[in-house]
């Protein structure tokens, strides 16, 4: 079941000229885990806003095509009413985080749409204990490290318990091992909660291995779309400037050199070391 | 390199005098930084902050550029010349005349690495380049580095991207709780899992391809890709399969 | 920065702590006018004396201690201001009253920074907004207010980091005449209006995908309660103004300088 269906989607920002989202047309499938990946500037941040109706509704701008998410149409409805849907997880941390303890902000939400105290307080909970920051809940947020910070971030958005979560970049800030933690609470509430995953990421050595659908934007449009395995190893994604993992470039140049490794394009270090395992000890 | 508040940008900020030792010496050329001043000492040593937007603030990228120098007293004709070789040396010429707010997040960076680059400082220090640098902005200032050093510059860079360091290859300077903890050659630092792992650190996905190859004989110190198909086919001859 | 520091909440539970923060509001209001009330050294020094023993309770006195510090330079600054202006009015004289009351000016201020610092230095400023809030303040205030108490230090930080940058450019900002030195902060000003737009910006974006306006019955997390020791601090903050107002009707309070030269004619 599709729960995004994006088709001839057009935007511009008010006072540009250059359109920003070029034609884009994309479905995503419950449960999947989307990766976006494409140069700085190529609308992948604009794509994201456009999940819960930042654009248009906060952004303004001009939007042709149509963009439903779960169902509804994104341009009809408020981006209130679409962040009990979709959750968006931003890139700084410290800009998103608006309370002065942990736990108020997972809260921040709930409390905007009125919850009760009780399902309130049940709600925070399950979410700090899922990316698993329980015990720093009634900490400030300049009291907790980076990557802390934005698993509160993914735990506020988690809070609402949306069906999508959308995080653009969220670990551009954070040092590489607290990057991997955060990649594993996502990819743990991908798979334990079903929530539909949309990530958006230049650095493919980290994340390639978790998704099942990979994206390549460039300059506003879509130009690679599918498995990563396959993709990876196609010659343009090194064209649009894409960073290949280096498990799946040193594959690459030994399937080119006639090295006998099994063909399949490996996403991370442990599958690359498998397959060379099986090649040098037959 | 280390985990953040490992104390990396204080040490930095000790080389051009932005903070000074409670005890001990810094020298910079010989000269203690506690007897001059951070103008004299920025003169040798340039830094590039993390983020552009804490020091853009001209109506153009020509007047940006300008800054430091006209702060630093060279003449209008220098001026002129050094602005006009940092833009071309940056690839900004293009934009000379426009606002550096107009510009995108990759050519702020630009602007506010060619702002330092103009007083032509012999000491280079940047901090944290590669935040949120797309592939080809990071291999750009890989490009760049490499032509400091032809030019017998020091470039002196604090960052967590392990890859970008795997392919730039320095000598590497391993920080944790204030203290340094290892010092040497990229090829031996990368390639130790226990230090790594100490400061946070994940080791290069070449390196980790090779720790896991060791058993079967294979050196487990490479971190680049060249070396590493070298080391394989090496191997894969070795046993006849190629 | 000492003066952010001393504005930082650290999370300490103490029965000063827990107190209710409408209680303690009014009880720093109460100090205020009382501090407004008398130009007088002796009561303002007594208004000093008693609120030590709550910043004992609450072991904030580290803390305590450097935001008084950081108010230290604005004290001296009000002292010589005050000083001066009194030499220069009562034609180049000065006396022990004069420097005293020039004193008691510094003392009052010394007062108001002391209550004040006790204040959010005891109180979560969450539980302040939730007071604003259960006070039928509109949400839009109590939101406004905790994210500036969220955002000052993180603004202070980036001050100063605006400040090594542009430094490490060559400015020297006691450089000049006092016109020069006001250009200076140019480079630094502007970098700061950007990014706290920018910040501005991305908050708004954070809040809005985070249902902010969904409905107008907003509910709080938590919920503020009366407690014994809230009964007693207002009992004893009404009685302070009680006696306050009746000292300043009734009483004649003695200059420090009066009592010490009758103390000296009383000693020969």
């Amino acid at each position: 079941m599709a729960v995004i269906e994006v088709r001839d989607l057009v935007y511009t920002y008010p006072g540009v000229s250059k359109p920003s989202i070029d034609g884009v047309s994309l479905t995503v499938e419950k449960g999947e885990f989307v990766l976006i990946t494409g140069p700085s500037g190529c609308g992948k941040t604009s794509l994201c806003r456009t999940f819960n109706g930042l654009i248009p509704h906060f952004y303004q701008g001009e939007l042709k095509g149509q963009i439903l998410v779960a169902g509804e149409d994104v341009t009809g409805r408020q981006t209130f009413d679409m962040a009990k849907r979709v959750g968006l997880v931003f890139q700084n941390p410290e800009n998103q985080l608006f309370a002065l303890s942990v736990e108020k902000d997972v809260a921040f939400g709930l409390e905007n749409l009125g919850m009760s105290r009780d399902e309130m307080r049940k709600r925070v909970d399950w979410a700090l204990n899922l990316v698993g920051i329980y015990d720093l809940r009634e900490r400030a947020p300049h009291e907790v490290s980076g990557g802390q910070q934005q698993r509160v971030a993914i735990a506020s958005v988690l809070a609402m318990q949306p069906e999508i979560i959308v995080l653009d970049e969220p670990t551009s800030f954070l040092d590489p091992l607290s990057a991997e933690r955060i990649f594993e609470v996502i990819y743990k509430l991908n798979q334990e909660q079903g929530i539909t995953v949309i990530l958006v990421e230049h650095r493919l050595d980290l994340t390639a291995k978790y998704a099942n659908h990979l994206i390549v934007m460039d300059k506003g449009k879509i130009c690679l779309e599918g498995n990563p395995h396959d993709i990876l190893c196609n010659e343009d994604v090194g064209n649009i400037g894409v960073g290949i993992p280096k498990a799946t470039l040193l594959h690459k140049q030994l399937k080119m050199k006639g090295f006998p490794v099994n063909p399949k394009t490996p996403l991370c270090s442990d599958e690359l070391a498998a397959q060379l395992l099986e090649a040098l000890s037959k | 390199m280390g985990q953040n508040g490992a104390g990396k940008t204080s040490l930095i900020k000790h080389f051009n005098g932005l903070l000074k030792p409670s005890s001990g010496i810094v020298r910079v050329d010989d000269i203690e930084t506690t007897k001059t001043s951070v103008a004299t000492l920025a003169k040798k040593v340039g830094f590039v902050f993390q983020n552009p937007d804490n020091q853009l603030f001209s109506e153009t990228v020509e007047d940006e550029i300008a800054f430091a120098l006209k702060n630093f007293g060279f003449d209008k004709e220098t001026i002129d010349k050094r602005v006009t070789w940092a833009l071309e040396f940056l690839s900004l010429s293009q934009y000379r005349k426009t606002s550096p707010f107009l510009l995108s997040g990759g050519e702020r960076k630009r602007v506010a690495l060619a702002s330092v680059l103009a007083w032509n400082p012999e000491t280079l220090v940047l901090d944290e380049p590669t935040i949120g640098q797309d592939h080809e902005q990071k291999e750009k200032l890989r490009q760049f580095i490499i032509q400091l050093q032809n030019e017998k510059k020091t470039v002196v860079m604090v960052t967590h991207d392990v890859e970008f360091v795997a392919e730039c290859n320095p000598r590497v300077i391993l920080m944790r709780e204030g203290k340094i903890i290892a010092d040497g050659p990229s090829k031996s630092i990368l390639t130790s899992p226990k230090l790594l792992e100490e400061c946070s650190i994940v080791l290069p996905q070449i390196t980790q391809v090779f720790t896991k190859l060791a058993p079967i004989g294979l050196p487990d110190n490479i971190i680049d890709v060249d070396e590493a198909e070298t080391a394989l086919i090496a191997k894969a001859k070795e046993n006849r399969y190629y | 920065m000492s003066v952010f520091d001393g504005l930082k909440f650290r999370k300490i539970s103490s029965p000063i702590h827990n107190l209710d923060p409408r209680i303690k509001f009014i009880y720093v209001i109460a100090i205020f006018i009382c501090a407004i009330l008398f130009p007088q050294m002796l009561p303002l020094i007594i208004l000093f004396i008693i609120q030590l023993p709550f910043v004992f309770i609450a072991k904030v006195q580290k803390q305590w201690i450097r935001s008084l510090r950081g108010a230290a330079f604005l004290a001296a600054f009000i002292f010589i201001i005050n000083v001066l202006t009194t030499f220069f009015y009562n034609n180049y004289t000065l006396t022990f009253t004069n420097v005293e009351s020039a004193l008691a000016m510094t003392t009052r201020f010394i007062v108001l920074v002391e209550s004040f610092s006790l204040f959010f230095l005891t109180t979560s400023p969450d539980h302040l907004g939730l007071a604003f809030e259960q006070s039928h303040m509109p949400y839009e205030f109590a939101f406004a207010f905790t994210t500036a108490v969220r955002f000052v230090p993180v603004m202070a930080e980036e001050a100063q980091t605006i400040m090594d940058a542009q430094k490490a450019r060559g400015l020297e900002l006691e450089k000049g005449n006092i016109l020069k030195r006001i250009r200076n902060y140019i480079p630094i000003l502007i970098p700061l209006i950007v990014s706290a737009i920018r910040r501005s910006m991305e908050l708004a974006e954070a809040m809005e995908s985070r249902a902010w306006g969904a409905t107008k019955k907003r509910t709080n997390l938590y919920l503020l309660k009366l407690h014994k020791a809230d009964y007693i601090l207002i009992s004893l903050t009404i009685l302070l103004l009680i006696i306050t107002i009746y000292t300043k009707l009734y009483v004649q309070i003695p200059q420090i300088s009066e009592l010490l030269t009758s103390l000296t004619l009383f000693a020969t």
